[in-house]
């Protein structure tokens, strides 16, 4: 799906003349309290042009959805504040002053959204084919045959195969995949001119993200409508957007097309951002992080020396993994059960200080296969050969000793912890149940240390879960692995739910934890890039089965199967990639 | 793997390294702080803790100990009602000491003027006399005595009988015989067991007279007793009932839903099946199958008949949310560092649901008492010697009908301002509670 330099350039000199939403000085704050103000917006203006793409980027909390909310009108009523100087002017309206009822008549019809989660935003009592054409009833006053007929229309539209069948599917009979092309059927039913989505491929698999991004740039071209892309990922605004608007703690760091904001970052947060996340093609030692670009003028040094990745075959073998399946029973019906193999046939071995990266799509085990390593699931056969044991079939008490020697960090950091334990409770409880350290002080004090090694100020100690950040809780997460001074470390999506910078830190600290103390990690991950990066070894999963395994550089630089190669094809680029793989014919 | 609290945990840590660092506030501290701000949950607050000191206060007996004496004349209204029309005549007599001191009234026909002593009453028709009026019943020889009243006599059979017997208690009653009477006094064989009952009687004329009030600051109920008095103490077992069967059935619900949501497969299968026949039989029929069983009527028979039926609905919630949390990340977490099976039950996810069990124990509070009230109304309640808010209501509406009205508004009153309050707390409680909207936690 190619975009045309010349075209881009075109519409956006068209654009400039007369954009199709002009948001100036937009203001948004929350009342958090009966006198405190949270400024999530502040004083923010930019132009949305006709039939262009524009990517709002940012990290958690720089505002980039409330700005989307706002245009919407959408933000809650009983504690959003509007700036009074706040303009967001649509077809000479300013739509900060258009009473709700007017707004309704917009929202759906002119301006319509996509959301994150398609398993969230779809009804799950009613039809897809019901829902659509509720839109249509709404906006367009089509109903019975005309309105069916419309939804089949935009069904076939967004690529679903079979419309007249599928048009009378529950959600819950469709993929995640399919269920975002059915969120985007209902946006585009009636023709918006404005097209806003809200991350719309982050809960989604790399194969179908590339997808999805595919269709919204195609259809913005066909309808000639302009989208405002909403997203964290700079990678995927490479690919689709026209104009790009990074945005951080509220503000406007940098705008303008995307060659300029890519190819000359004038900001350093930009640059910072472009940077912090791995690439497929150099392995620095150690990831920039923000603070790098943000403390100092011009570029960060790039000659980082690269890190080596990969196995030898003399390196000791600490966990070896044979013929390991699992499969989930489920009931159907009054007395049937069917078996799910969530795990089949899985062998592999794990080397002392290396990292094995577990990649695949949603559903393919990947996280099954360290749940059961931890026994937090019961394996249906195989074995997991430790320090000359079976782990798998020892009893619940003979595992307890070798429980300590694995130890898993969560993907979502603010789930993992428990919240009513202060952090001190949290990283001594762990030591408290295997007996290490001989008082509750010696405890405490190797608390203190730990939080000093990931990176944790001295009085995080006496604080709660809920008073960190993301990043910090991950590390929280971390320490209490490493209270038991375990040989293998199970990372489950650990960084997937941190934002670029923060991940860059995590994985920073987890090099050095690894070459300090000598840890083996499985590295489970959908995201590619950052199993790239840090394993040494790849393994390749696909529903339940082991595709490929490979060292990593071997693996992205000539994968053998086809799986895999198509999973490596799905990867976002971003905007160089784009440009060099596409080059402009008449450039 | 000894289970250290809190505080064992960060004093020792706290002895080299204490110098600017504290405790960050708990969930508790914070709703706290939450629930200060919000002054109609202050208020109810304020409520509640008076209604609970008051409870306490007379559990321990200092004050409305001797609620059951009869310190006003029966059915008093309240003071600032003022003495009842129709009893006003009654209250220089009742404030008058003495039966020897009171004048002879003036006879009138005033037969709505009550009479406390039923047997006066007997003894004036046996006289054939109309019925003396006075509250004191130590009074009729002295209204018979009055000559006038003779002159019924004529159509009367027994007038002679009757004038002998007078004569004869007259007799008895003045040491110093009238003339002619002395014959009549020789005999009647009863004259000395009479002189007895009317000594005695004379006797508890004189206590009652001295301390019967004709108006009560909030009236008397049937039997002269003080109504605030007795709502107090009908406040410390309605109150003690709704809180004690609260914490009966909340740690029951809480301990069973804890096993059931946790564990799972074929505990919570049993617990459910218990669970499900609880709740299929009708409450009122539950409640008399558990007060036949325990066989005794008392106020911890109450709290045990609600105690045991009412556990369901906490059962079910905190059922539902040991499933939830069971499979969360943290949950996992510990299971992954080695906790064990009790470990991860209460010192995990207990403190995570604590919040539920307190807003649970508080509505609890307020439908047991509430049941109590109707439990006692209906008769099933608390035995005939316990006052509760039930038991004063249900004698109200007997009153009702004689316009004694009080009784019934001191009861209502009282359990609607606790119940009021005690919801408003509650909800207020909830909120401060949530852990929705703290934002933080919870996606």
């Amino acid at each position: 799906m190619a975009h045309d330099l010349p075209e881009r350039d075109l519409a956006a000199a068209a654009a400039a003349s007369d954009p199709l939403v002009q948001v100036r000085h937009l203001g948004v704050g929350f009342r958090l309290d009966r006198d405190t103000v949270f400024e999530a917006v502040k004083d923010v203006s930019f132009d949305i042009p006709r039939n262009a793409t524009v990517a709002l980027v940012g990290e958690s909390g720089s505002g980039k959805s409330v700005t989307s909310l706002a245009i919407l009108g959408l933000l809650p009523p009983e504690n959003a504040r509007i700036d009074p100087r706040s303009e967001i002017v649509y077809a000479g309206r300013d739509l900060t002053r258009l009473p709700r009822k007017a707004l309704a008549q917009l929202r759906g019809a002119d301006i319509s959204m996509i959301f994150q989660e398609p398993m969230t935003s779809l009804n799950p009592v009613f039809t897809v084919g019901f829902q659509i054409e509720e839109v249509l009833k709404l906006h367009r006053d089509m109903t019975g045959r005309a309105a069916r007929k419309r939804a089949i229309e935009v069904l076939a539209e967004v690529g679903i195969p079979e419309p007249e069948r599928r048009i009378d599917y529950f959600p819950s009979q469709m993929s995640g995949g399919q269920q975002q092309r059915v969120m985007i059927a209902m946006a585009i039913a009636c023709e918006p001119k404005l097209l806003i989505a809200d991350e719309p491929t982050t809960a989604l698999d790399v194969t179908i993200q590339k997808q999805i991004l595919d269709l919204i740039a195609a259809l913005q071209k066909k309808h000639a409508m302009s989208v405002l892309f909403i997203t964290h990922d700079l990678a995927v605004v490479g690919e689709i957007a026209d104009h790009v608007i990074v945005m951080r703690n509220g503000e406007i760091r940098e705008a303008g097309s995307a060659a300029a904001v890519f190819g000359a970052p004038r900001d350093a947060y930009t640059r910072a951002l472009l940077q912090c996340r791995p690439s497929l093609d150099c392995r620095p030692e150690r990831l920039p992080v923000i603070d790098d670009f943000l403390g100092r003028e011009g570029p960060a040094s790039v000659d980082i020396p690269e890190r080596a990745r990969g196995v030898a075959p003399d390196d000791a073998i600490v966990l070896s993994v044979r013929n390991l399946s699992k499969s989930f029973h489920s009931r159907q019906g009054l007395f049937g059960r069917r078996e799910f193999q969530a795990v089949r046939n899985v062998s592999f071995d794990l080397r002392r200080g290396k990292t094995l990266g577990l990649v695949g799509e949603s559903g393919s085990g990947k996280t099954t296969v360290g749940m059961t390593l931890m026994r937090l699931h019961e394996a249906t056969s195989g074995q997991a050969l430790f320090d000359g044991h079976d782990i798998l079939a020892l009893s619940p008490k003979a595992f307890l000793p070798y429980k300590r020697r694995i130890q898993i960090v969560f993907q979502n950091p603010y789930a993992s912890l428990n919240p009513r334990f202060i952090v001190g409770q949290i990283l001594t409880e762990p030591m408290d149940i295997h007996g290490i350290g001989a008082s509750a002080q010696e405890r405490a004090d190797m608390a203190f240390e730990l939080l000093a090694k990931v990176g944790l100020p001295e009085a995080s100690f006496y604080k709660y879960p809920h008073e960190f950040s993301g990043g910090q809780r991950q590390r929280i997460a971390i320490a209490r692995c490493l209270t038991l001074k375990p040989d293998i470390l199970i990372c489950d999506e650990s960084v997937s739910a941190l934002d670029v910078s923060v991940q860059a830190q995590v994985l920073n600290l987890l090099q050095d934890l690894q070459a300090e103390f000598d840890l083996s990690y499985i590295f489970i991950s959908h995201d590619l890039a950052v199993v790239k990066y840090i394993a040494d070894e790849v393994m390749v999963m696909s529903e339940g089965e082991i595709v490929e395994i490979a060292s990593s550089d071997e693996i992205y630089r000539a994968p053998r199967e086809a799986y895999t190669q198509r999973l490596l094809a799905s990867i976002p680029r971003g905007w160089q990639a784009t440009r060099r793989t596409k080059p402009a014919p008449d450039e | 793997m000894n289970d250290t609290g809190t505080h064992s945990l960060i004093r020792p840590a706290l002895a080299p390294r204490a110098v600017a660092h504290t405790v960050s506030p708990g969930l508790w501290v914070l709703a706290w702080r939450r629930l200060r701000r919000d002054r109609l949950a202050m208020v109810s607050l304020a409520i509640v803790l008076a209604f609970i000191a008051m409870m306490i206060l007379s559990g321990l007996g200092l004050i409305a100990r001797d609620w059951t004496r009869e310190v006003g004349v029966n059915y008093a209204p309240p003071t600032f009602v003022g003495p009842d029309a129709t009893e006003a005549a009654p209250a220089p007599a009742a404030t008058a000491p003495g039966p020897a001191a009171a004048a002879p009234p003036p006879v009138t026909g005033d037969w709505e003027a009550e009479v406390v002593d039923p047997i006066g009453d007997v003894i004036a028709e046996l006289r054939g006399a109309p019925k003396p009026d006075s509250g004191n019943t130590a009074t009729p020889p002295a209204a018979a005595a009055a000559p006038g009243q003779d002159d019924t006599g004529f159509v009367d059979p027994l007038a002679d009988v009757m004038r002998e017997i007078e004569a004869a208690r007259r007799g008895a009653k003045s040491p110093p015989p009238p003339p002619g009477g002395t014959g009549a006094a020789a005999v009647d064989p009863l004259a000395d067991v009479m002189r007895d009952i009317e000594a005695e009687r004379g006797a508890a004329a004189a206590e009652h007279g001295s301390t019967r009030r004709a108006t009560l600051p909030f009236g008397a109920d049937k039997w002269g007793r003080d109504v605030i008095a007795k709502t107090i103490k009908g406040s410390e077992t309605s109150i003690f009932v709704g809180i004690a069967a609260a914490f009966v059935a909340t740690l029951i619900g809480t301990v069973l839903g804890a096993f059931a949501g946790y564990y799972g497969r074929w505990v919570d299968d049993a617990l459910n099946w218990f669970y499900s026949i609880f709740s299929s039989i009708p409450y009122l029929l539950l409640i008399l199958a558990v007060a036949a069983v325990l066989q005794h009527k008392g106020t911890m028979t109450i709290v045990l008949i609600l105690g045991l039926t009412g556990w369901t609905g906490v059962f079910r919630l905190i059922r539902a949310e040991y499933l939830k949390h069971k499979g969360r990340e943290y949950v996992q977490a510990a299971d992954a560092i080695g906790a064990s099976n009790a470990r991860r039950m209460y010192r995990h996810i207990f403190p995570n649901v604590s919040h539920v069990v307190l807003v649970q124990l508080s509505i609890l509070v307020v439908a047991f008492i509430k049941s109590e009230v109707i439990l006692s109304f209906l008769g099933f309640g608390v035995p005939v010697d316990v006052v509760s808010w039930g038991s004063m209501l249900n004698e109200a509406q007997n009153e009702l009908l004689l316009g004694k009205w009080w009784q019934l508004v001191a009861a209502g009153v009282s359990m609607a301002l606790l119940v009021t309050a005690f919801s408003l707390f509650t909800d207020a409680l909830r909120d401060a509670l949530d852990p929705k909207l703290r934002g933080s936690e919870g996606s």
